[in-house]
């Protein structure tokens, strides 16, 4: 790299194959790369700031984590490269990495006066792409263009390799868009292209931006992810394993691999979280609604840490989170074919996933947030609603999670996040496999979070989640985990819920479907105490209670979703742990399952996730909702689904339908999740 | 040149701070960030690191004088206080910091208390002296390459 200013990269840029000058790698390269800096010393920072400027990059800086957090959640391809300091008062920096990791996914620089080989190491294991020790020197700083070239390199070689995403990004779209099924094709190509082309527009418009194809990990995708990590085993999921496995088109290796690297990241907090709860919870905790980071963080946090308090035996965990994705571990292959047909990968959502991106990935398997996943799908605002919610939901799960009794807390944040819209999403999104049972608004918006494109591209359910407020649901992906990838299988009319075409038995398929709705299966990722399903089932509006989103849920695909997005997801929730007599009411469904599905994790939070276990039962149909009733607390029982589904019914319900559905329910979107796919 | 010219007597100033460690490269980085754009970038980095780290002295004194001293907080403190230090290059300062640390770590409140007496006399004196030394730029007027004798 050239130790004289930035200029050097630009003959990177024409030779790195992954880029292309077309795709706004502005000439000028390095010079106007956008950074952001983090230090609570005000001297360093203005220290930083002047170095940088003379490298001649675009500096933004700030001197709290949580409002560069906000600033990268409100603008997700507005930096390249972030560079923060480790010891900060509000946040620690590595956790601020965390989250840039996950939701961002952006490169992210460690600095710090501390040199110790731990605390450098620290770095490294937390994603960091490179430890600057304090005091900076501005050779240093010249090259951090690096890291952003060799970031999207690696990207664009993914696609590539994979041969299904051309260099170009449009051309990466259409593929995405080939990979949805037939029966959403048309809507979610438009939403997609739609979607896409704003986003192009958008990333064209600044030249210095670096275009580059990003792996849009969906709710389903990342539900498949962590399916067959679980099918693995933890210890020995590696990423060639996981990618056989999850035998989605277009996925490289390097893909798996990056995102196994932040699950494991995830685990390993969740897992910390439980002895520190301050670490993660703490931070999250407080502003229930606060950043949106905060709620993705928890959700994978808080299935880890629900998981570490040992609610949620990580083992069940995993299970529970690949039953909430909606594939049953043994059955992802089966999951395969139908995921497929929806655009297993969210792809589409390059330009979503920014925002949404953290959400997408880690639909369920990053205990991350349940409802994570959810949002990619949404539309951008309704990301951003979602994605708010998520973060309530996220922070809700977080502190339940932590607290780990605190249940009751995180109903009711999940409730006030999951606002029904989310909900109904995440719920279509985890019904997934139900969703086409329901009404094709039902699924949709569900899985809009998620899906984004995908979602849009069901029926109008998407839009009715999305609009209707999403609340940030989508964050709560997090919540949701639906192991359903939102992307918008939801269209309850293709999806096959009912179907369980192929997907295995939902034996009760015809229960499920006549009761739930929202046969929620759950995908939900184990968002431990996401109630944002319940709120979508109770009510579609209100809270979402999807206490953990981690169940999957089908979204019921009830033609109550009517309701749009709520219904779904509520009867996806609903679904999941209710038994499918009690979903009755779409909203309850949905409700029930989402609770329980997240109580699975938290198992104690997220009554939420009692509830289901129960109703899901009856909901999931016979499938023997494989919700895993993990512990879930129901301690909020009333938080969760206020309706009557216990969780742990559900969950369990739900869990097993999950995993009896996996094939089926391909956690990824409701699309066609027929209730075969829950193997109840 | 004449000896008196203050431009000489600015560059004397300059090169005693590194010859005896009062300063030390980070302060040549600094510098070099000095341009047209912005002509006094040096001086008001300083003065801002005078006035916030007087919040950090102002803390760790305080912490000194509980008890029983909580040493994980006195080296959060440090720590944030040699950060600080270090990045306008204040090298002396920087040691104490780093013997204050060690102290902190064995747990040694007496030598604690001791290093940061020393810390301050230090902190105090590089202030004093870079006043000076501002101050005779100020009077020495714009750059010294326009005084450079050929």
């Amino acid at each position: 790299m050239n130790p004289s200013n930035g200029k050097g990269p630009i003959s990177m840029a024409s030779s790195s194959a992954s880029w292309r000058v077309g795709d706004g790698v502005s000439d000028q390269f390095p010079a106007g790369l956008r950074v952001l800096v983090v230090d609570d010393d005000p001297t360093c920072l203005r220290i930083l700031e002047k170095m940088l400027r003379t490298c001649l990059y675009e500096v933004t800086k700030c001197n709290r984590a949580e409002t560069a957090l906000s600033l990268l959640r409100g603008n997700k391809n507005g930096f390249d490269i972030v560079i923060s300091d480790v010891h900060m008062p509000d946040m620690d920096g590595f956790k601020l990495l965390e989250y840039i990791g996950l939701e961002m996914d952006l490169p992210v620089i460690m600095m710090s006066a501390d040199d110790g080989k731990n605390v450098v190491m620290k770095g490294v294991t937390h994603g960091a792409c490179d430890y600057l020790i304090k005091p900076v020197r501005i050779e240093a700083l010249k090259n951090i263009w690096q890291h952003v070239v060799r970031k999207r390199k690696n990207e664009w070689k993914d696609f590539e390799q994979s041969g299904s995403v051309e260099e170009d990004r449009q051309q990466k779209q259409s593929d995405e868009a080939d990979y949805s099924s037939s029966a959403n094709e048309g809507n979610w190509k438009n939403s997609k292209k739609r979607k896409d082309d704003e986003e192009e527009s958008e990333e064209r418009d600044d030249s210095s931006t670096l275009k580059k194809p990003r792996v849009v990990w969906s709710v389903e995708l990342h539900q498949q992810f962590v399916a067959a990590v679980n099918q693995l085993g933890i210890d020995k999921a590696v990423p060639k394993k996981i990618l056989e496995l999850m035998n989605v088109p277009g996925l490289t290796r390097e893909n798996v691999a990056s995102h196994l690297q932040k699950y494991r990241l995830y685990l390993r907090r969740l897992s910390g979280v439980s002895q520190h709860p301050n670490n993660l919870n703490g931070s999250f905790m407080n502003p229930q609604e606060a950043a949106f980071g905060q709620l993705s963080s928890l959700n994978g946090l808080d299935l880890q840490a629900l998981a570490a308090a040992g609610q949620l035996p990580a083992h069940s965990l995993a299970t529970l989170q690949a039953a909430g994705l909606g594939r049953s571990t043994p059955k992802s292959s089966i999951h395969m074919p139908l995921v497929d047909q929806r655009n297993v990968f969210s792809f589409e959502n390059p330009k979503l996933r920014l925002g949404e991106g953290q959400q997408q990935h880690m639909p369920s398997n990053k205990q991350m947030g349940l409802l994570h996943g959810i949002p990619t799908t949404m539309e951008p605002k309704q990301l951003a609603n979602l994605q708010h919610t998520a973060q309530s939901i996220g922070n809700i799960n977080m502190q339940i999670n932590s607290q780990g009794g605190q249940s009751s807390q995180n109903n009711s944040l999940l409730m006030q996040m999951a606002q029904s819209q989310s909900r109904g999403q995440i719920l279509g999104e985890t019904a997934g496999g139900h969703v086409p049972r329901l009404p094709s608004t039902i699924g949709q918006p569900i899985l809009t979070p998620d899906i984004g494109p995908n979602v849009s591209a069901r029926n109008g359910i998407p839009e009715n989640i999305r609009s209707t407020g999403y609340n940030p649901v989508s964050q709560t992906s997090s919540l949701l985990n639906f192991p359903m990838t939102p992307t918008s299988e939801l269209s309850v009319n293709s999806y096959p819920l009912g179907n369980t075409s192929g997907v295995s038995s939902l034996p009760s398929k015809g229960s499920f479907q006549q009761d739930i709705n929202s046969d929620i299966k759950g995908s939900v990722g184990f968002m431990p105490s996401f109630d944002i399903f319940n709120d979508l089932h109770q009510h579609k509006s209100q809270n979402w209670e999807l206490e953990n989103v981690g169940m999957t849920f089908d979204a019921s695909r009830h033609s109550n979703s009517a309701q749009g997005s709520l219904d779904l997801a509520q009867s996806v929730l609903a679904h999941q742990g209710f038994s499918s007599g009690q979903m009755t009411g779409q909203n309850r469904n949905a409700a029930a399952i989402g609770s329980t599905m997240f109580s699975s994790n938290n198992g104690t939070e997220h009554g939420n996730a009692q509830n289901v276990g129960p109703h899901l039962n009856a909901l999931l149909i016979d499938n023997q909702i494989r919700v895993k009733t993990e512990t879930f607390h129901d301690s909020n029982p009333a938080n969760i689904f206020p309706e009557h589904f216990g969780q742990e019914d559900l969950m369990s319900a739900l869990l097993k339908q999950q995993e009896g559905i996996a094939s089926a329910e391909h956690e990824f979107d409701f699309d066609g999740y027929s209730m075969d796919n829950i193997s109840v | 040149m004449d000896r008196n010219h203050p431009h000489r007597q600015l560059a004397l100033m300059r090169q005693s701070f590194f010859d005896q460690g009062y300063l030390d490269e980070q302060f040549i980085q600094l510098e070099e960030l000095q341009d047209d754009a912005n002509p006094n970038f040096v001086e008001e980095v300083v003065t801002s690191y005078y006035r916030d780290s007087a919040r950090l002295i102002l803390n760790i004194e305080q912490a000194l004088e509980k008890k029983p001293l909580d040493f994980n907080k006195l080296d959060g403190y440090m720590h944030q206080f040699k950060g600080s230090s270090s990045s306008i290059g204040a090298e002396k300062v920087k040691a104490e910091c780093t013997q204050f640390r060690e102290y902190c770590r064995a747990g040694n409140g007496e030598g604690c208390i001791r290093t940061f007496q020393q810390l301050k006399k230090e902190y105090t004196t590089l202030k004093k002296k870079l006043e000076a030394y501002f101050q005779l730029a100020r009077q020495a007027g714009p750059s010294e390459t326009a005084c450079r004798p050929k």
